[in-house]
């Protein structure tokens, strides 16, 4: 269980986090060196490498972090909402629920907070859909849940294709990214870095409860915890993050489930360490992934939803496969 | 020493009518059994007394306070239950899973101390699990995972225990060894509600019965004066051999 020792692997996280961000930003059409990084983030450097690293590359990074992050904390959640290790943001259609949100703000000719509003509104609507059709009169089934989410996943896409194609020539590269996921339109990092952290400020003393909750709802009420105030807690905070996530960066999949997968592998599942590990492997993982896609094409650049499904197509098909 | 008791208690199943209402009055040192064929009730009335479920009418006191009106933090140090079935979406370790029985004694920033583990690792001991700690759940068997959700109730140590069906799965000697584990408890001043298939671990072990008819209607009272074969026999609609065995009942179903 959790407990001093609890402090290793994160330590260890966070030792490769800011590898990963200093390798990410070195690493580029402009090659910098590692040392160069450094000084330059010590605040040193000419003005060129000043303006190349704090304002270009710096924002982009610390977004790919903060998205990565976002998603795989909302993904570890909702898998003990659903007590099922196949939950996604993005396979269960939030991502896209969030997206249609965001996307119907733009169209409107909204911009901001508006948008993020929107697309919070969008995330929130797609859980309470799969939520409501899945449940129906009886229990989650893994199955159904699923099926529900896929479903609605798909619903969720026609209308993102259907915004796009009443959209204006003009003004769809700025928009196709919400179908991919892609980085290169985020924005300032810091406010998906707040909401990850306060998130997981807040979720910590409720790990315990968290991990009495993955048991079952019954057991957890027999056990003490208030499980609807809960449920619906950890249900505001998943589509919080998502939609957080998802104006950043559009629908990336599969981070949400890769990353607490592997994490649960090999730290076991408890909560107060599975969601702030989380919290840094998703943010190392989308900062990998994004800095491979900056390269591997260069000077072309693969949006990161691309990696990040080429990764988890097999992970979750690796999933299904093995559960009963 | 808590004591659990109903007034009117009336449980909540869809379709049915309501029958005899409850009113149970369980102490500290009692052993009940509830005895009943299937879908007569008996899980949902556990359900019901540790607060999982609302009555249809009536309610149920802890030391005379409506159980509605306490926390459900307090109201689990005081109620503990055994399900009979359990879902195990996640892998977990059978200490991990023994441990989350101290969940109502910890506040939320409060890891589990070492005397937590310790009592954990003794209700693992005591129910002859303790050996198995570090294996996963979904690797035993079911009784060994039956003797494991004991041990977590073990670990969360309430002052009632209800039980559903606790000796599911067992082998014989492992049956004895959980009964009189929970005749220990009782004689410490635990009070002990159990559903029970087998009437006679129940002829043997328990000091109250409740008996629950299909029609919802039901009758209660210290074991021997329940113990009437007629009256287990409309109750299971099955006619019953009795035979003496150490000066107690033993009930044998005839044969056609």
């Amino acid at each position: 269980m959790a407990g001093f020792n609890a402090l290793r692997p994160l330590a260890v996280l966070v030792l490769i986090s800011i590898a990963a961000v200093t390798f990410a930003i070195a690493v580029g059409s402009a090659q910098i060196g590692v040392g160069k990084v450094v000084w330059v983030l010590a605040g040193g450097g000419s003005d060129l490498e000043r303006t190349l690293i704090l304002e270009l590359r710096l924002p982009r990074v610390l977004s790919a972090f903060a998205v990565g992050g976002l998603l795989a904390v909302a993904g570890a959640l909702m898998q003990v909402l659903l007590r099922n290790p196949l939950a996604d943001p993005y396979v269960l259609g939030l991502s896209g629920g969030a997206a249609v949100g965001a996307l119907l703000a733009m169209l409107a000719g909204m911009a901001g907070v508006v948008v993020s509003g929107s697309a919070f509104a969008g995330a929130l609507l797609a859980t309470l859909l799969v939520f409501g059709l899945a449940h129906g009169s009886g229990s989650w089934t893994p199955s159904r849940l699923l099926l529900t989410g896929v479903v609605v996943a798909a619903g969720w896409g026609a209308l993102i294709t259907l915004i796009l194609a009443m959209t204006p020539a003009a003004r769809l590269p700025g928009m196709l990214y919400w179908l991919m996921g892609d980085l290169s339109h985020s924005g300032q990092p810091w406010p998906g870095l707040l909401v990850l952290v306060l998130v997981i400020l807040l979720v910590l003393p409720l790990g315990r409860s968290l991990n009495v909750l993955a048991r079952g709802s019954m057991q957890a009420a027999a056990l003490g915890v208030s499980v609807r105030p809960l449920e619906w807690l950890v249900y505001l905070l998943a589509s919080l993050l998502t939609a957080t996530a998802v104006t950043m960066a559009g629908a990336v999949g599969f981070v949400g489930l890769v990353v607490p997968h592997m994490l649960r592998l090999v730290l076991g599942n408890d909560q107060r360490l599975i969601l702030p590990a989380c919290a840094l492997a998703g943010g190392i993982l989308l900062v990998l992934a994004d800095t491979l896609g900056r390269i591997v094409i260069a000077p072309e650049q693969l949006p990161v939803g691309v990696i990040t499904a080429l990764l988890g197509v097999p992970t979750f098909l690796y999933l299904l496969y093995r559960s009963r | 020493m808590t004591t659990l008791a109903t007034h009117e208690l009336v449980i909540d199943i869809p379709g049915r009518a309501s029958g005899s209402p409850l009113g149970l009055q369980v102490e500290p040192g009692q052993i009940w059994g509830v005895l009943g064929p299937n879908g007569t009730g008996k899980t949902t009335l556990l359900h019901t007394l540790a607060g999982l479920r609302p009555p249809r009418s009536g309610q149920v006191f802890l030391d005379q306070k409506p159980q509605t009106s306490l926390r459900r933090k307090l109201v689990s140090r005081n109620v503990g239950l055994v399900f009979q079935d359990r879902q195990d979406g996640f892998p977990a370790t059978v200490l991990e899973t023994a441990l989350i029985g101290r969940h109502p004694w910890l506040s939320a920033w409060q890891m589990e101390s070492a005397n937590d583990i310790a009592l954990a690792e003794q209700a693992l001991q005591a129910l002859d699990v303790g050996h198995l700690r570090d294996r996963l759940v979904s690797t035993l068997s079911g009784g060994e995972r039956q003797r494991v959700a004991i041990a977590t109730l073990m670990t969360q140590n309430p002052d009632i225990w209800l039980l559903d069906e606790p000796t599911n799965h067992l082998d014989l000697h492992h049956q004895v060894a959980v009964m009189s584990l929970l005749t220990a408890r009782a004689n410490s001043g635990k009070a002990v509600f159990m559903c029970l298939h087998d009437l006679n671990l129940a002829a043997r072990w328990c000091d109250h019965l409740l008996l629950l008819y299909p029609d919802g209607q039901a009758c209660w009272g210290p074991a021997e004066t329940m113990l009437v074969p007629s009256a287990l026999e409309q109750l299971y609609n099955q006619k019953l051999e009795t035979v003496e065995v150490d000066g107690a009942p033993f009930f044998v179903p005839s044969r056609g």
